[in-house]
């Protein structure tokens, strides 16, 4: 059953690197992108929100079969909640974006860098530190919906917590809490490990407001104001 | 003349904010500008680098036509920096990275050489000690004096400041401006938007009075305080004195 863990870890990486990449495009498109790649994006986003997670795995895993191509429940499952997490994370990533003050974008132009250069030394490199915490949210609740692959019939961990229950119906509740218990244990990981990142690439004055009281505060002043609260908070920490 | 600015127009709507403004300036020149808010000084300041395009008119550095569509604009901004009242530092690199970003990405230099020259211009604005520190660690002052080497690092035919000292606490203005003097003593071509007249005394070659959209008045420091040859003028320049005082 263990083993059977791996496999929802190997598709959570798989499903996040996909809705990362494409989450980042969408949402690059939106912003930058005019009016028709911009609607293209909108609808994206809107379909994939839109359809329930467990239709969108029916539909990857049996619709190519109708055009004759195979494909396996993984890779199924993968893109079909791989794609629905773009949409969510395309949010994410662009309420990140739009939060940056627009003199950012005019500095980076007024000294000769085209946009496209701007947009990836910039404004992307800031966006992603303020998206770490929209992650942790959107990482905890993927994490769940990996189970749901359970109904691209290959072994996931529910799906062989069933083998073993259905061999012994007596054995039921304890794989199933056995279960829930592999995953609070995988979001409790999870939430460190991104809790370190935010601390790893934490830079003064880019932090997201509210989110961690004393950042908020820091946010909010001035320079001058930023940097004496900064030394009060050091001093007050030791 | 390094910078030719030939009947810029424009409007936003149905306002005209700019209603054919001309000047010129030689290399090695400081001028200033100055008017009520409102009056078109930052648009101006923008059509010139075209962050904003002009309707109409013409605008040359050197020989080269700004405003033709087939001028490689970034190729241009790259020669002319730009200083913002709100500093516009980027907040995810510190200092140094700040001022080396530049060079780096629109220059190609090598990152141990942008790394040397950022220092350089560090040191050149006083703030050598602070190049590892994020904007957020810095006071306003500190902040436009990096931005202030972030735009010599390109080294710049011509840097425009938009009120550079406007968004500062007034016991941190001083120190903007003394970066500012010394630029403009050694020889940088600058074209500043500021309502500091001890400033302007100091180093202006040229005050540029502008109402409106329109120059209303140009004039050495000298002829614009003593004898204005318009009304408006005169009362503009009282008014800001006893405003801003003559700091700088
Ligand atoms: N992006 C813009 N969109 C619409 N109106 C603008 C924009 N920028 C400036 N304006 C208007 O143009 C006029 C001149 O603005 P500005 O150049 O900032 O004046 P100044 O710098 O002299 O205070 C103002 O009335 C302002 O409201
Ligand atoms: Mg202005």
């Amino acid at each position: 059953m263990l083993r059977a863990t791996l496999i929802n870890i190997k598709l959570l990486i798989g499903l996040i690197a996909v809705g990362y990449i494409f989450g980042t495009l969408v949402a690059l498109l939106q912003v930058y992108g005019g009016k028709v790649l911009g609607t293209i994006a909108r609808i994206y986003e809107w379909i994939f929100r839109s359809i329930p997670a467990l239709v969108l795995i029916f539909l990857f895993y049996f619709g190519p079969s109708k055009f004759g191509m195979d494909i396996t429940g993984f890779i199924a499952a993968m893109f079909a909640l791989g794609f629905r997490s773009s949409a969510y994370q395309s949010q994410i990533f662009r309420g990140a974006i739009q939060s940056i003050p627009t003199g950012q974008m005019m500095a980076a132009r007024s000294m000769g860098m085209s946009q496209i250069r701007a947009i990836f030394t910039i404004i992307l490199p800031q966006a992603f530190r303020l998206s770490i915490p929209g992650w942790t949210n959107e990482f905890s609740s993927v994490i769940k919906d990996t189970t749901l692959a359970y109904a691209a019939s290959f072994n996931e961990v529910l799906r062989t917590a069933r083998i073993v229950y259905d061999t012994d119906m007596t054995l039921a509740m304890t794989v199933l809490v056995f279960v829930a218990f592999i995953f609070m244990i995988l979001t409790l990981l999870g939430n460190a490990a991104m809790g370190l990142a935010e601390r790893r690439f934490r830079i003064p004055g880019l932090e997201v407001p509210g989110h961690e009281k004393v950042r908020q505060m820091s946010l909010g002043s001035s320079g001058l104001g930023a940097f004496g609260f900064r030394r009060f908070w050091r001093k007050t920490e030791k | 003349m390094l910078l030719r600015v030939e009947d810029i127009h424009k409007r936003y709507g149905k306002e005209e904010v700019l209603c054919g403004v001309s000047f010129g300036m030689m290399k090695g020149e400081t001028k200033v500008i100055i008017g009520p808010s409102g009056t078109g000084k930052s648009t101006l300041l923008r059509c010139i680098n075209r962050l904003t395009p002009a309707d109409q008119g013409r605008v040359w550095l050197e020989e080269e036509e700004i405003t033709h569509t087939r001028t490689n604009i970034n190729k241009i901004r790259a020669q002319i920096g730009f200083v913002f009242q709100s500093f516009n530092l980027f907040a995810h690199l510190t200092a140094l990275g700040n001022v080396r970003i530049g060079p780096m990405k629109v220059k190609r230099m090598k990152k141990d050489d942008a790394t040397r020259l950022a220092r350089e211009e560090l040191d050149r604005v006083g703030l050598a000690d602070k190049a590892d520190a994020y904007p957020a660690e810095l006071s306003g002052g500190q902040q436009q004096r990096v931005s202030i080497a972030r735009a010599l690092a390109m080294f710049p035919k011509l840097i425009l400041f938009d009120e550079p000292t406007s968004a500062l606490d007034p016991e941190l203005i001083g120190e903007v401006l003394e970066v500012m003097v010394s630029l403009a003593k050694e020889g940088m071509t600058m074209l500043v938007v500021t309502h500091e007249m001890g400033f302007a005394r100091a180093v202006a070659d040229e005050i540029i009075f502008m109402e409106n959209g329109v120059i209303v008045e140009q004039g050495t420091p000298t002829q614009m305080f003593t004898n204005a040859k318009h009304q408006r003028t005169g009362e503009f320049l009282n008014k800001i004195s006893e405003l801003y005082g003559e700091t700088g």
